[in-house]
């Protein structure tokens, strides 16, 4: 057998051995530390396996006055990071096995093993991208996608209150159980619907507005014979600097009942009107109130766009007797559409997630008793708040937050592979 | 010659037919002006009445003029003097500014990453890290809860900063990445010719081209965590590590109309720096933004 095969076997056998085989004792002592450790910690292993199979067997109790029992979402959680681990487990793994065939060869070939030192500042030029991204990879690891697969576990178990929310019960596997009931009972199937309405509905008004108020901004700010410009421009910047949470409630308090601005329209003779509790009336003001916010950031990034379109275009365009309208319609527009496109859409999936906005300014209100536990001006992802922190229907929330994710997900992956032809175009450079 | 911008509405292209056409430009002159202002109202008139509010010296904000009859900056004091205001203040300053050095610093390492180099997998890593960051997150939020529970990290500034710092990763890449690819890729080839290391050639060429995506970041990440009061809801829990968001919010939401002048008093203090900032840097944050987002 040949000496390359002879150190992958061995490497396979324990992690380490090959490269002993191969004269790298540092590295062989390194990978052999590992392998160890892994041995030691077996019974750790089986233990959240065992817990992330059966989510516990035995709720809080006491014996002789001390809590005992298990919790299931511990369990679930500890599972999901022992599956993690173990991934990482099996990529050294497999990386002792290769690294040891190729070492192997290498000696075949009558080259001398490199050496720790050696090896060291050779994998840290070759593989410096991996290396360098290696902080950033675990942090999204540990705080992003075990998040995203403890939401995803979620979905096919009872965790809910009242009857399953541990340390008092035990939390169990069901299957598809919460998708068919998110389609099959009626209360959940109509609130899904009718917020899921509203949500796409709020995403585009939201966006088109914002982004066609911003056009209008930019264009006023910028026409030709405006003095002032910057003046005007730091005036309605103003929005976009000042912090959306504090404008945010701002205007919440300027629109309930006793607020300012029923108090103009009193001033003026009108009536009060009901501007946060009637259902329609609160989606106009959440549409209102999000141009004001969203305008000005529109405004900015148009502005450059604006000031980037060539002069000369604009010649031509005179010369070939082109009225302002024209000029506008065939020149401006597509050019200022064409640049900020691709923001458009971010700003689509932006709305649709757009929680502190909704939150904040109308807390999903006012009530819809045919919802179940959402708002007339609730989105998805403001009820998926409320089921989580207020009502803790997390089995539920999670099955929606599952859906939701797909439609956002797929409609910026669909965009995102869309906007690489927008790069490679050279209209304006 | 080149003419700087001139969009469609205002633009006087008449040339000699100008003379002619004198009245309809003064019309559309003053349609332009009547609009700018009337939109500049529209704009300020919340600013002013917080402002007005935060100075009423009552507990009520619905005085029945913009600015109170009797101004008085009693709001203010109570809040500076008798209250946990500055200690919310100095918590969220701690917060932000680790925030936005952990956070400049991850992002650029990582866009710079894979703005320059060409490996396997890289194509899929990125449509990954875009897609996962727009996985809803509020459920995420009981594992994150547990997680930082078993690492000792839960009510501690620390444990929120990471979170903070990890969640703007993918989002900060992606545009620190567009505005890196704009960057010619000449200069670092001539650098590498020189025999500069890539951790010269990112903090001596690259960084410094890049200082308004830098500015926009540094910006987005500081003042991030003075407008969020969901997640410091989740891992604070002691008194004495609040922060401004949390205790903002409970002023205005929570306390039965009692607190809402002081709420408009924290208001102001917390909008003047942040507002300042933003408008003294807006010409790099939209350079920045257009430069790495717009072209993505």
């Amino acid at each position: 057998m040949k000496r390359s095969k002879r150190a992958a076997l061995l490497s396979i056998l324990f992690m380490g051995l090959g490269q002993l085989y191969n004269r790298e004792i540092a590295k062989g002592i390194l990978f052999a530390i590992v392998n160890i450790i892994v041995l030691i910690n077996i019974p750790y292993f089986r233990y959240a396996y065992w817990g992330l199979i059966t989510l516990g067997e035995q709720p809080l109790h006491y014996v002789n006055g001390i809590a005992e029992g298990d919790h299931s979402i511990f369990l679930l959680i500890q599972g999901i990071i022992a599956v993690l681990v173990t991934l990482l487990i099996i990529l050294i793994y497999v990386l002792n096995i290769i690294d040891a065939f190729k070492t192997g060869e290498a000696i075949e070939q009558g080259e001398k093993p490199m050496g720790i030192v050696k090896f060291v500042r050779y994998v840290s030029h070759k593989y410096f991208p991996y290396l360098s991204l290696s902080p950033a990879f675990v942090l999204i690891l540990f705080f992003t996608l075990l998040p995203i697969l403890f939401t995803i576990f979620i979905a096919f178990t009872n965790y809910s209150a009242p009857n399953h929310l541990p340390p008092r019960n035990l939390v169990d596997w069901v299957g598809v159980t919460n998708f068919k009931n998110l389609l099959n009972l009626k209360i959940w199937k109509n609130t899904f619907i009718g917020v899921g309405i509203w949500t796409i509905i709020w995403a585009l008004l939201a966006s088109l507005t914002s982004y066609f108020g911003g056009l209008l901004l930019a264009l006023l700010v910028n026409s030709g014979d405006v003095q002032l410009k910057k003046f005007w421009r730091t005036i309605y910047i103003l929005p976009y600097a000042i912090p959306g949470f504090i404008s945010i409630l701002t205007m919440r308090l300027m629109f309930t009942g006793l607020g300012p601005v029923n108090n103009f329209l009193v001033k003026l003779g009108f009536e009060r009107m009901p501007w946060l509790t009637n259902p329609t009336m609160a989606k106009v003001v959440l549409i209102l109130v999000n141009i004001w916010l969203g305008a000005p950031y529109f405004m900015a990034l148009m502005s450059g766009t604006l000031t980037n379109i060539p002069g000369d275009l604009y010649e031509a365009a005179d010369i070939d007797g082109a009225t302002p309208y024209q000029k506008f319609r065939k020149i401006t527009l597509p050019l200022v559409l064409h640049a900020t496109m691709p923001l458009l859409i971010l700003s689509f999936t932006h709305n649709f997630n757009n929680f502190t906005m909704i939150y904040l300014l109308t807390s999903g209100g006012p009530a819809n008793p045919a919802y179940r536990y959402a708002g007339h001006t609730d989105i998805l992802i403001s009820w998926i708040y409320k089921l989580t922190l207020e009502q803790n229907q997390y089995n539920m929330a999670a099955v929606i937050s599952i859906i939701m994710f797909i439609v956002v997900a797929t409609i910026s992956a669909f965009t995102f592979s869309r906007t690489k032809s927008f790069r490679e175009e050279d209209l304006i450079q | 010659m080149r003419k700087k911008l001139v969009g469609g509405l205002g633009e006087s292209n008449m040339g000699n037919k100008k003379k002619k056409n004198t009245f309809l430009d003064f019309i559309r002159k003053m349609i332009i002006y009547i609009l700018l202002i009337t939109l500049s109202f529209i704009v300020i008139i919340p600013i002013i009445w917080i402002i007005g509010s935060s100075l009423n010296p009552g507990d009520t904000l619905f005085s029945s003029t913009l600015i109170p009859k009797n101004p008085s900056l009693v709001h203010y004091k109570t809040l500076l003097t008798n209250s946990d205001f500055p200690l919310w203040y100095k918590n969220t300053l701690k917060i932000a500014t680790a925030n936005m050095i952990v956070s400049v610093f991850l992002s650029t390492s990582t866009a710079y990453v894979f703005s320059r180099y060409r490996f396997m997998g890289r194509k899929s890593m990125l449509m990954t890290i875009l897609v996962l960051q727009m996985f809803p997150s509020f459920l995420a939020m009981t594992a994150i809860y547990v997680l930082l529970l078993q690492l000792g990290l839960l009510d501690t500034h620390l444990g929120l900063i990471l979170v903070y710092a990890t969640g703007q990763i993918p989002y900060n890449t992606w545009v620190a990445k567009g505005y890196f690819d704009g960057i010619p890729r000449s200069m670092d080839e001539a650098a590498k010719i020189d025999g500069a290391s890539n951790f010269t050639i990112f903090y001596k060429i690259i960084l410094p081209l890049a200082k308004p995506i830098i500015t926009f970041i540094a910006l987005t990440n500081f003042t991030g965590p003075w407008m969020d009061f969901v997640l410091p809801k989740l891992i604070l829990r002691s008194a004495d590590k609040k922060t401004l968001a949390m205790g903002l919010y409970d002023m205005a939401v929570h306390q039965h109309n009692t607190k809402f002048t002081l709420f408009a008093a924290g208001a102001v203090l917390v909008a003047i720096p942040i507002t300042l900032l933003f408008v003294y840097l807006q010409k790099h944050i939209v350079e920045g933004l257009t430069k790495g987002a717009v072209k993505i």
